[in-house]
C-alpha cells in the first residue's frame, strides 16, 4: 500500500476516486473534489511529501473545463491530485501557504491558463509580461497561437526595500557573459544583499503550446531543444512518458544506451561547471584544463553518434544510433585518460586556499530551506536531500547497476561542487558498467501513437536534476498538453534563498555554483 | 606547484597534431587571423546576444573559447558591452519577451556594426517557428550580415561564419 494514497484516504475519504489509467506502476492518481484541493496538499505536507509540480491543462477538447494538477513525491512514490474547474468559473484554493514552489507554478498557471489561485499571496504576472494582452491566455484552446501579441502598456512592480544607505540593483537581462538572459533585482546595504528579486520570462518561447501543434515524433525533437545543455534527459523524458501511454516496449540495449547518453551529458556538463565556477572565484587555470576535457569529450561524441551533445539521438521507442566493439573502446580509454586528468585537477582544487576561502560558506542553502523549496538534484543533493530518480525511480539499466549517490549537508558553493565531482566519478563507473554489460539486439521498437484521452507521465534525473514531463492525449489521439517541469523551476527559488547576507560581489559565484536553466523555466 | 606541473604536463594543446579537427582549425584561423589583422587592426571584438536561444548555441560559443579552438589567438575577445563591440553574435529565435532588450543592444553598438545570426533557430525561428511568443530569426527583429546554420553550429562552423563575416563589407 502506498504512504501518499492512504494519507489521502485518511484525509478526505471516498472522495478521493482513485484510478490507474496509463500511468507507471509507481504512480497513484486520483481525483477530488474543487473544495477539497487544499485538504489534499495539506494531508500531503503532513505525510512530509514534496510538490514536484502543478499545473493546468485545457480539457474542453475532451468535453470538460479545466484540469488542475498537483504531483507529490514521497521517497519512490509520486502521486498525482487532480480537480476539475468549469470553464466559466476556473477559480481553487491556492496551495502556495502549504508548498512553497506552488507560488511561481500558480502565477504561471494564472499567468498563461487564466485559471485564478484563491488566496495567492501575489499574483504579479510570471512569465507572462505587464505589456501582453491580459486577456492574453496562451494555454487555453480558444487562443491562436499562431498571431502576434499587440503590446499594451503596463508596469511590474519589484519588491522594494526602503532605509538609509538602502539601493536596487538591477541586472540583465542582457548579461555581461556568454550566458542565457534574465533580470535580477538586488536590494543591498553597502555590499550585503538585501534581497534578490529573479524575473524571469525572457526566453519564453511558448514551447509548451507548441508541443499542441507538433507530432508525437516531432514532440521528442522539441523537448530535444527545451534546454540546450540538457537534450538528452529532456528527450529522453519525454520519450519515456509517451511509452507509457502507448505500452511500448523499449529494447534493451536501447536502453543501456539511453544511460550511456544520459551520463555522458552529465559528466560533459559537470565538467563545464566546475570549470566556470572557479573562474567566476578568479582561478582561470581550472576553467581551462575542464573546458579541454570537456571539449574532448564532445570531440568523442561527435566521432561515435555524429552530435556534439547527442541530440535528437533518443527517439520514441528507443535511439536512432548503434555503438561498436571499436567506439566502446573509444568511450573507455577517453575515460581512463579523463578520470586521471580529473582526479590530478581535483587535487589541486582541494589544496588551492585562496580558492576555498571564496567558495566554502558562500551562497548556503539551509537544508531547511532546501526541504521547503523542495529543491531538486544537484542543489538539493548539496543540502542534505537524499533524492536522485535513477535511484529512486529506477528504470534500466539503473535498476541493475544502481547508483551511489552523494548527499552532503553544508549547502554552499562547495558543497555544490563537490556533489558534481562525485558524480563525475560515479557516471564514469555508471559508464563502464554499462558498456560492460550492455546487451545484444535491437536498438528502436515501433512506438505506436496513444489512445484519446489518457495521459503518461515520466521523471528523469537530468544532469541538473528531476526532469518531469506529463503527457494527455487529445480526443483523436493527438498532443491535447505536455508539461514539463525542469529542475530549474523550483531550484531558482533556493538561488535567492542562498544569496541572502552574502556580498553582491559573490552573486555570480553562487548563481554559476546553481547554474539553473533559463529556457527550462521559462518555456 | 602541481598547478605548474599540470600547465607543463598539458602544454599547448591548441593546435593538437593528431586530431582530425586541427587541420581545419587551423585552416580558418590563418584566414581569420589575416582578415581581422588587415580589417580590424588585430582585434575583433564580439558581443554576445541570448534574444531566446535555448542555450546550446551558447554553449558551442564558449567551445571556440577553449583552448582547443582558443579564438583569441587570431584576434577575437568577448566583450561585456555592446559599445565597445563590432559584431553581434545573436542567438535566437528572438523572442517576444526579449525584442526590446535586442533592438536596445543593437542600438547602443557603435556603427559600422556587423551582425551574424547564429544557429537554426537564428536563421529563421527553426523549431519554435513564429507564434505569440516567438518572432522567429534574428532579421524579423534587426538588419543581419551573415548567418550561421546548424542546430548547434559547430565550434568550426562558428568560426568560419565569423570569418565569412569579417569579409562580408
Amino acid at each position: 500500500m502506498s504512504i501518499l494514497k492512504d494519507a489521502i484516504l485518511s484525509a478526505i475519504g471516498p472522495d478521493a476516486k482513485f484510478d490507474g489509467r496509463n500511468y507507471p506502476a509507481s504512480m497513484d492518481f486520483c481525483t477530488v473534489p474543487r473544495g477539497k484541493f487544499i485538504d489534499t496538499a495539506r494531508a500531503m505536507k503532513k505525510a512530509n511529501a514534496l510538490l514536484v509540480a502543478e499545473w493546468s491543462a485545457d480539457e474542453s477538447p475532451l468535453g470538460r473545463g479545466f484540469g488542475v494538477y498537483a504531483c507529490y513525491r514521497w521517497g519512490a512514490e509520486y502521486l498525482i491530485v487532480k480537480i476539475e474547474l468549469p470553464y466559466d468559473d476556473p477559480i481553487f484554493t491556492s496551495i502556495s501557504g502549504k508548498f512553497l514552489p506552488a507560488y511561481r507554478f500558480e502565477r504561471q498557471m494564472m499567468s498563461l491558463m487564466g485559471v485564478v489561485p484563491v488566496g495567492h499571496p501575489d499574483l504579479r504576472p510570471w512569465i507572462k509580461f505587464e505589456d501582453w494582452p491580459e486577456d492574453a491566455w496562451p494555454l487555453r484552446k480558444s487562443f491562436d497561437a499562431s498571431k502576434p501579441m499587440p503590446r499594451v502598456e503596463g508596469e511590474y512592480n519589484f519588491v522594494r526595500a526602503e532605509g538609509e544607505g538602502v539601493y536596487e540593483i538591477p541586472v540583465g537581462p542582457v548579461h555581461a557573459g556568454i550566458i542565457e538572459p534574465g533580470h535580477f533585482r538586488f536590494q543591498a546595504v553597502g555590499e550585503d544583499i538585501l534581497n534578490l528579486e529573479e524575473r524571469l520570462g525572457y526566453v519564453h518561447k511558448g514551447i509548451e503550446k507548441r508541443f499542441e501543434s507538433l507530432s508525437w515524433q516531432e514532440g521528442s525533437m522539441l523537448a530535444g531543444r527545451v534546454s540546450g545543455d540538457t537534450t538528452v534527459a529532456h528527450s529522453l523524458a519525454y520519450c519515456i512518458a509517451l511509452e507509457s501511454m502507448t505500452g511500448c516496449l523499449v529494447p534493451q540495449r536501447a536502453q543501456w544506451l539511453r544511460a550511456l547518453f544520459l551520463e555522458r551529458e552529465r559528466i560533459a556538463n559537470h565538467l563545464g561547471d566546475i570549470g566556470a565556477v572557479c573562474n567566476d572565484a578568479a582561478f582561470a587555470f581550472m576553467l581551462y584544463q575542464m573546458s579541454r576535457l570537456r571539449e574532448l569529450m564532445m570531440q568523442t561524441n561527435h566521432k561515435l553518434f555524429s552530435h556534439r551533445f547527442i541530440m535528437d539521438r533518443i527517439i520514441p521507442g528507443g535511439v536512432s544510433v548503434d555503438i561498436d566493439s571499436g567506439g566502446k573502446e573509444m568511450i573507455l580509454s577517453e575515460l581512463k585518460q579523463l578520470l586521471k586528468e580529473f582526479n590530478r585537477l581535483m587535487a589541486i582544487y582541494d589544496e588551492n586556499s585562496s580558492l576555498e576561502d571564496r567558495v566554502r560558506d558562500t551562497g548556503i542553502l539551509i537544508p531547511e530551506k532546501a526541504r521547503e523549496i523542495c529543491a531538486v538534484g544537484i542543489v538539493a543533493r548539496a543540502s542534505g536531500m537524499n533524492i536522485d530518480c535513477r535511484m529512486q525511480n529506477p528504470f534500466p539499466p539503473y535498476d541493475r547497476i544502481g547508483v551511489n549517490v552523494p548527499v552532503l549537508i553544508y549547502g554552499d558553493v562547495n558543497a555544490r561542487v563537490y556533489i558534481r565531482i562525485k558524480e563525475v566519478r560515479e557516471s564514469v563507473r555508471i559508464i563502464r558498467e554499462i558498456l560492460e554489460t550492455l546487451p545484444t539486439g535491437p536498438t528502436s521498437a515501433d512506438c505506436k501513437i496513444p489512445a484519446p484521452d489518457c495521459s503518461g507521465f515520466a521523471a528523469v534525473e537530468g544532469w541538473r536534476g528531476e526532469i518531469v514531463y506529463w503527457l494527455q492525449s487529445g480526443p483523436n489521439g493527438e498532443i491535447n498538453r505536455c508539461m514539463v517541469r525542469d529542475p530549474s523551476s523550483v531550484n531558482w527559488l533556493g538561488l535567492e534563498q542562498a544569496v541572502l547576507g552574502n556580498i553582491v560581489p559573490d552573486f555570480p559565484l553562487c548563481n554559476k555554483s546553481f547554474n539553473q536553466s533559463y529556457s527550462g523555466n521559462d518555456l | 606547484m602541481k598547478i605548474l606541473k599540470q600547465i607543463l604536463r598539458t602544454g599547448i594543446v591548441t593546435e593538437p597534431l593528431q586530431s582530425e579537427v586541427s587541420a581545419e582549425i587551423r585552416d580558418v584561423g590563418a584566414k581569420l587571423d589575416e582578415v581581422i589583422r588587415k580589417r580590424f587592426r588585430g582585434s575583433l571584438t564580439i558581443r554576445q546576444v541570448d534574444a531566446g536561444s535555448c542555450n546550446g548555441c551558447e554553449l558551442e560559443i564558449h567551445a571556440i573559447n577553449n583552448p582547443i579552438y582558443n579564438c583569441e589567438q587570431f584576434g577575437i575577445h568577448f566583450t561585456a558591452s555592446p559599445r565597445f563591440a563590432d559584431m553581434l553574435l545573436v542567438t535566437g529565435p528572438v523572442t517576444r519577451n526579449m525584442e526590446i532588450a535586442l533592438r536596445r543592444t543593437y542600438n547602443s553598438t557603435p556603427p559600422p556594426k556587423l551582425v551574424v545570426a547564429v544557429g537554426d533557430c537564428g536563421c529563421n525561428g527553426g523549431i519554435f517557428g513564429e507564434t505569440y511568443a516567438s518572432l522567429g530569426g534574428i532579421d524579423k527583429v534587426i538588419p543581419v550580415d551573415v548567418y550561421i546554420p546548424g542546430c548547434p553550429p559547430t565550434p568550426i562552423a562558428l568560426l568560419n561564419g565569423i570569418l565569412r563575416a569579417v569579409g562580408s563589407r
